[in-house]
């Protein structure tokens, strides 16, 4: 460490997490703050948002580019990883911040865009680029362009869990702390005792963020009221929900964040160990976890007798060795435990008995997130936003068809419409909306006439939808609801534990009831069979949701039947008319010669595996429609367009 | 505190599951994964139940009652979910009931029976597995399974082996050895208590009934037969008779008729085997030689030391089982005697046991290239044979068994239950180390069906220590305490069933709640009523040593009788 | 690698928690789980192999046979899928002449599915050897197999 940083470490923890509003900050102080708080910069910054969506859309080869830029022209700046702004469909993303100016954010800058944007940007003017906007501060503005709040994408958005993500470098400890982080974790241990922490947490109204919605204040009172040596603190970062991202965002993005939330749970119930289950899918946001945990051991935050407060708190990271199914309490326990992730019967819940036999707190990222600024701000600030029974925001992944993918916070009460239309800015290539999927494999979908409901735990399970980790799927007017209900169905009976029977037989014979309607009958039986099943899907359903061992089972059906519910016309038509609309199930296609287009040359007749296609050379071909099983190949051959799907 | 059960309140105690109030209330209620005495799994979901104010379906088996909870337990709900259930199982099972062994006694059938599943209205894919047939004692069938798991955890629980655990996940799980190879390469100790619990015909035993059939319709052979000493007060169930009625004479009169030659008593080599290991007892404490000394009677014990506790081998006596004894003097002194040639007896055994069929087949249970035994056969397999003979048995005259090695003493006799070899032991080696017969004979401190006995025997100056336990996992308790350098005991008995052969992987399966008890009470009757209390009196025992053996422990008492035990590399 | 298996042995304190992060840390270095693996983890864990089989064969993560050089997990999550991962995935079992599971004879690549990796706003995505390449279409899967076919001679 060298002096100087020393010098840092100790003004933070003696002035300013130890502070109690009596340390007078002189000016070098005060400058030292502006600038881990990104409000002003001694030297040219160059952030590049290197979440694992950013690296995907190329930011590694983005910041290579960048830093030859810099060698070449000899200039000296200092290039800085950050997390995911939340803007996934436009990364990478590159904000650059000059001594003097405010800090300008750029968007969509694959390698090919650096050398420009930054000759520009040295030589103090604008780009042509396509750019977010600027961070507005003290600093000189850049002319014409919008604060980046000022963003369509951001305007709505209400930031607590993701305030940072994007913005701080997520391995530097001094910025978060400059922000205000981990002061709210020594309040909580000095000012108040572990009971009040509970309370406030439970006056604040904050709900678990992992699915099932529970008051998180008072499920913390049951582990804290159970007369025992040990508790444990468990995040469940075990992010599962195909669709949902935003603990993965959060962990890279602000995984301090995390950690304070966790101690400041911890010391409610009274657990000196934690346990972060985590993905092994999630190899960077492990990576910044385990850092961020190492700087938090260094800054005392972790460790024993923390401040003089005779708390201890200590965290390990468990990685999960993927099972969709350890997101369910029980199930991770076990997995931690080095067993195979069933879950067992409750009670006795965990809070009550839970790993290694003790009570045993289980919350998931965004829940803890939420903590440090319940903390900070007081329970009323929390409960004022949000609807009666849902407070404050809620992050949502937006994906699928929709223009602007990416992580949305929003006050619980918004409306989908807003979320898709005015944030994620509608339907990609401007089709038809037809369905956002919420709460992933045990959630539902939600139509059009069900958009404006004000989002929460409540209104979501009226219309047979649940908030579940809050992944949105988007879907529009080329997706078949069939072949997403199969899709979900597929999902739950491959990470279905086997465990219990109705789950495990159940969700089987249910796929392939669906696998059925999305093909051709060869034969009479197999018509009769398929027949049969549909008769018999309703009833296998309700049996999995009532008698299920656990979450998962009790919700599999459910993506059958929300799109049951709402698209019943599109499973008739593949039921009866056994064709699909969408032209997604592939294998009730049909496909048509146009007699005119084709020359007769013979290719489709040796390419068809099934000999669908008779003709003599030289003249029209046929497709026998009974042989034929949709695969598109001779579609895929033609040379003249001749072939095209039946409609 | 009080529950409402189909509208009727009854009084509960404070953490009751809600089955077991049901139970005490003789409410049925269908179970599958539930084994009594265990923590509840909740995994099969058949016993569900409606709690009445959210209409909700909860798992009885593992649902704690509170004060003031109402349930129904057949509500349309309840029986309608139920057998959705149970026909699920069935989209995913063989369905070939007229062809199983547990046809007429499987837990899925009668459960499809009960709720009235009349039609295959749910169809799909069925999973496909290999038939196991690798272990010389258990057959695995995994497409009957229903993942219970109660195998897996008598395995693990009781048995303390593992040998078998769930593989895989979801639709594809199946139980099966490590990576998923025969049950031959795994730490099996083939005790057959997976077989007990099993529901369904996924696990049994393996049969020998071609060949016993061939040799008894070979003239050139003599087959003989032999059975065990809990056998006699077993197989009666199967019959119609009340649990615990000792049928010895019956069972002697149907072996003949099935077609056995000669049909001889286990206990006799029972009574020979006190004889030699409570010599072997007293050599070892005269001598100052390595103790505790560990009874060899069990097979699937003697299985398991040589995998997980090679250092305990040399602890174990060197006699062979009854079986083993028995078998060996047939195909000697008694083919001696009778002037036959070995080669021409077909030697079987029924036992209450699956492990003995494993023990038939070792390598070093031979004699001049001849095996002791030829074939084993389990009590169950024992009543299907008499049953595919067509032998009224409930009605047949008794006979007596064949002379001699058919005389028998009360103490051989207890055998057949945990606690039985050691109070034979004891009999015998106090008459040697005193001279005089131990008062009342009984050692009322190692009877019973409590999983570990213990008990100083004052003996003259010597106070003997001993332990009985049964359930290997009593068994390991035990050898680590010795382990950690626990000394005072001198003699162990352990059996790997619990309460011993009695309630041996052989036995009838399904037997009812009091059936161990019944079966233990009337051999203590048998020992109460008889007079030839202890080995040392047997007279065939005597004039064997007379006529062949000359003492115990002799030259050629250890060719025939004795064995040795080596270190088993499986995959444990 | 013995040496190495050693060492991930005596550095956990061998109780059943440590079983999937000693499971994971042998994978990491040998790229799968032998039946040799298998067996010395529970002669040093005193722990049944059957438990250890049966725990390693209930999570996704662990493959009992080597990967190619260049292991693709295609990511099979919601937003994959409306996007067209399930054309993207026939196309890689097409072009690697393997199904998903399996290992090309010549041992270069190997095909999983995977769950959601969380590039939903990315999607379709697959990772090679942990490098992703996201927003793919048919006709980019044979480049992505050939630069990195190409890499590998």
């Amino acid at each position: 460490m060298t002096q100087n940083n020393k010098k840092l470490k100790n003004f933070l923890i003696n002035s300013v997490l130890n502070n109690n509003n009596s340390v007078k900050f002189n000016d070098e102080e005060k400058n030292n703050l502006q600038i881990l708080r990104g409000e002003k910069t001694d030297k040219t910054l160059i952030y590049i948002g290197a979440g694992t969506c950013g690296l995907g859309a190329g930011a590694d080869k983005t910041r290579a580019k960048a830093e030859k830029f810099l060698a070449q022209n000899n200039i000296d700046a200092q290039i800085i990883e950050t997390g995911c702004i939340g803007l996934c469909a436009y990364e990478p993303i590159m904000d650059i911040h000059l001594p003097g100016f405010n800090r300008i954010s750029f968007c969509k800058v694959t390698a090919d865009k650096v050398d420009d944007i930054l000759k520009n940007i040295f030589e103090l003017s604008v780009p042509n680029a396509d750019i977010l906007g600027q961070f507005t501060s003290d600093s000189r503005a850049w002319e014409n362009i919008n604060d980046i709040n000022e963003h369509n994408f951001f305007k709505p958005q209400k930031r607590i869990v993701l305030q940072n993500c994007g913005l701080i470098n997520p391995v530097k400890i001094e910025e978060y702390i400059a922000k205000g982080g981990y002061s709210n974790y020594l309040k909580a241990i000095k000012k108040y005792k572990s009971t009040e922490i509970c309370d406030i947490v439970e006056q604040s109204g904050l709900r678990g963020r992992g699915g099932g919605g529970f008051l998180t204040g008072k499920k913390w009172k049951f582990a804290a009221n159970q007369a025992s040596e040990q508790r444990y603190l468990i995040c469940n970062a075990d992010e599962g929900d195909p669709g949902a991202f935003m603990d993965r965002a959060v962990i890279e993005g602000d995984p301090h964040r995390l950690i304070e939330g966790m101690a400041i749970a911890a010391y409610g119930i009274g657990a000196s160990k934690a346990y972060i289950y985590i993905r092994a899918e999630y190899p960077l946001a492990i990576k910044r976890l385990k850092i961020a945990i190492a700087q938090a051991q260094e800054y005392g935050i972790i460790g024993e007798n923390i401040y003089d407060s005779n708390v201890n708190f200590e965290i390990k990271i468990k990685m999960g060795a993927g099972a969709f199914v350890c997101g369910e309490e029980t199930a991770l326990i076990h997995s931690i435990e080095g067993k195979r992730g069933m879950p067992r019967p409750r009670p006795p819940f965990p809070a009550i008995k839970g790993l290694f036999g003790k009570p045993t707190i289980i919350n998931n990222v965004e829940t803890f997130a939420n903590v440090p600024d319940i903390i900070k701000n007081g329970h009323q600030w929390f409960s004022s936003i949000g609807t009666q029974g849902s407070k404050g925001t809620k992050v949502f992944a937006l994906s699928g068809n929709v223009k602007l993918t990416g992580l949305v916070e929003v006050p619980m009460g918004t409306s989908l419409r807003d979320v898709i239309f005015n944030i994620g800015g509608g339907i990609n290539f401007d089709k038809k909306f037809k369905a956002v999927q919420i709460g992933g494999p045990s959630g539902g979908c939600i139509t059009n006439e069900n958009l404006d409901i004000a989002i929460d735990y409540d209104s979501l399970i009226k219309v047979g939808a649940m908030m579940g980790s809050g992944g949105l799927v988007v879907m529009d007017e080329d997706t078949c609801m069939v072949d997403v209900a199969k899709f979900f169905m597929d999902f739950i009976q491959r990470e279905s534990c086997g465990k219990c029977i109705p789950c495990r037989e159940g969700t089987k014979r249910m796929l392939e009831i669906l696998q059925n309607i999305t093909k051709k009958p060869i034969n009479n039986s197999e018509a009769l069979e398929r027949f049969n099943g549909i008769l018999q899907l309703e009833r296998i359903a309700q049996t999995i949701k009532d008698t299920s061992l656990c979450g998962l089972g009790q919700t599999a059906p459910n993506p059958v039947l929300s799109t049951l519910k709402w698209f019943k016309h599109e499973y008739e038509e593949h039921i009866f008319e056994r064709k699909c609309s969408a032209n997604i199930c592939t294998e009730l296609r049909t496909f048509n010669i146009n007699v005119d287009a084709c020359t007769g040359c013979h290719v489709c007749v040796k390419k068809c595996p099934t000999n669908a296609i008779i003709g003599s050379p030289k003249s029209a071909h046929f497709i026998i429609e009974d042989k034929c099983i949709g695969c598109g190949t001779c579609q895929t051959v033609c040379k003249f367009d001749a072939i095209s799907i039946s409609k | 505190m009080k529950i409402e059960i189909n509208n009727k309140w009854v009084e509960t105690f404070e953490e009751e599951t809600i089955l077991e109030v049901l139970k005490r209330n003789n409410i049925h209620v269908p179970t599958l994964c539930h084994i009594k005495d265990m923590l509840p799994t909740g995994a099969c979901r058949i016993c569900v139940v409606e709690d009445a104010d959210s209409g909700k379906l909860i798992p009885s088996c593992s649902f704690p009652v509170y004060d003031g909870l109402k349930v129904k337990t057949h509500s349309q709900k309840v029986i309608s979910s139920r057998k959705t259930i149970v026909e699920l199982l069935l989209s995913n099972h063989p369905d070939d009931c007229l062809y199983c062994v547990r046809n007429g006694n499987c837990e899925l059938q009668s459960l499809s029976d009960n709720l009235q599943v009349r039609e295959r209205k749910i169809r799909g894919n069925k999973n496909h597995h290999k038939l196991d047939l690798s272990s010389s004692s258990i057959i695995r069938d995994p497409e009957k399974c229903i993942l219970c798991g109660r195998c897996v955890r008598i395995c693990e629980e009781v048995m303390e082996v593992s040998a078998i655990d769930f593989i895989n996940r979801g639709n594809k799980t199946v139980i099966g050895t490590t990576f998923n190879e025969g049950l031959n390469t795994s730490s099996c100790v083939n005790c057959g208590q997976c077989i007990m619990v099993c529901p369904t015909g996924a696990l049994s035993e393996k049969k020998h009934f071609p060949e016993i059939l061939s040799a008894i319709n070979n003239p050139k052979k003599q087959v003989v037969v032999q059975y065990a000493p809990a056998i006699s007060v077993s197989i009666a169930e199967d019959f119609d008779f009340k649990a615990g009625t000792d049928v010895n004479g019956k069972l002697n009169a149907a072996l003949r008729a099935i077609g056995f030659d000669k049909v001889f008593d286990t206990t006799f080599s029972a009574d020979l085997t006190i004889m030699e290991e409570g010599t072997e007892l007293i050599n070892r404490i005269k001598n100052g030689e390595k103790l505790p000394l560990i009874t060899s009677c069990c097979p699937a014990w003697v299985k398991y030391a040589e995998e997980f506790y090679p250092e305990f081998l040399t602890n174990i006596s060197s006699c062979k089982s009854p079986q083993q004894m028995l078998g060996a003097i047939l195909k000697s002194y008694y083919a001696q005697k009778n002037n036959i040639n070995p080669a021409n007896i077909y030697s079987v055994a029924i036992m209450p046991c699956t492990a003995k069929k494993f023990e038939g087949q070792r390598d070093e249970m031979t004699n001049n290239g001849y095996s002791d035994v030829d074939a084993v056969l389990t009590t169950r397999e024992l009543s299907e044979l008499i049953k595919t003979f067509g032998i009224d048995f409930k009605n047949i005259e008794p006979e007596l068994t064949d002379s001699p090695h058919g005389v028998r003493s009360t103490a051989g006799k207890l055998f057949g239950v945990s606690g039985g070899v050691m109070e034979a032991a004891i009999r015998t080696a106090y008459f040697k180390l005193t001279g005089s017969e131990l008062l009342n004979f009984k050692v009322k401190s190692v009877r019973g069906l409590k999983g570990r006995k213990e008990a100083k025997i004052k003996i003259d100056n010597l106070e003997l220590g001993v332990a009985v336990v049964s359930g290997l996992a009593n068994a390991k308790i035990l050898l680590e305490e010795i382990k950690n350098g626990r000394d005072d005991l001198h003699f162990i008995e352990i059996m790997a069933c619990p309460g011993g052969c009695i309630g041996g992987g052989g036995q009838k399966i399904n037997a009812d709640e009091n059936a161990l008890k019944e079966r233990m009470k009337a051999l203590y009757i048998i020992d109460e009523n008889e007079t030839l209390k202890v080995s040392h009196k047997n007279p065939e025992v005597i004039e064997l040593y007379k006529n062949f053996l000359e003492e115990p422990n002799s030259h050629i008492a250890h060719k025939l009788l004795h064995t040795t035990y080596k270190k088993r590399d499986v995959l444990l | 690698m013995l040496q190495n298996k050693a060492k991930i042995l005596d550095k956990n304190q061998i109780s059943r928690d440590n079983l999937i992060p000693i499971l994971q840390e042998i994978q990491e270095r040998e790229g799968f789980l032998s039946k040799k693996a298998i067996t010395e983890v529970g002669q040093k864990m005193n722990l049944p192999t059957s438990k250890i089989y049966g725990v390693a064969t209930f999570y996704n993560q662990f493959r009992f046979e080597p990967t190619g050089k260049y292991h693709i997990q295609l990511c099979r999550g919601t937003a994959c899928h409306v996007l067209g991962s399930a054309t993207i995935l026939d196309e890689f079992e097409k072009q690697l002449k393997i199904k998903a599971g399996q290992t090309t004879s010549d041992g270069i690549f190997s095909l999983e599915i995977v769950a959601c990796i969380g590039a939903c706003g990315l999607a379709p995505v697959i990772s090679v050897n942990g490098e992703f390449h996201a927003k793919l279409e048919i006709n980019s899967v044979k480049e992505i197999i050939n630069s990195y076919r190409n890499k590998s001679i």
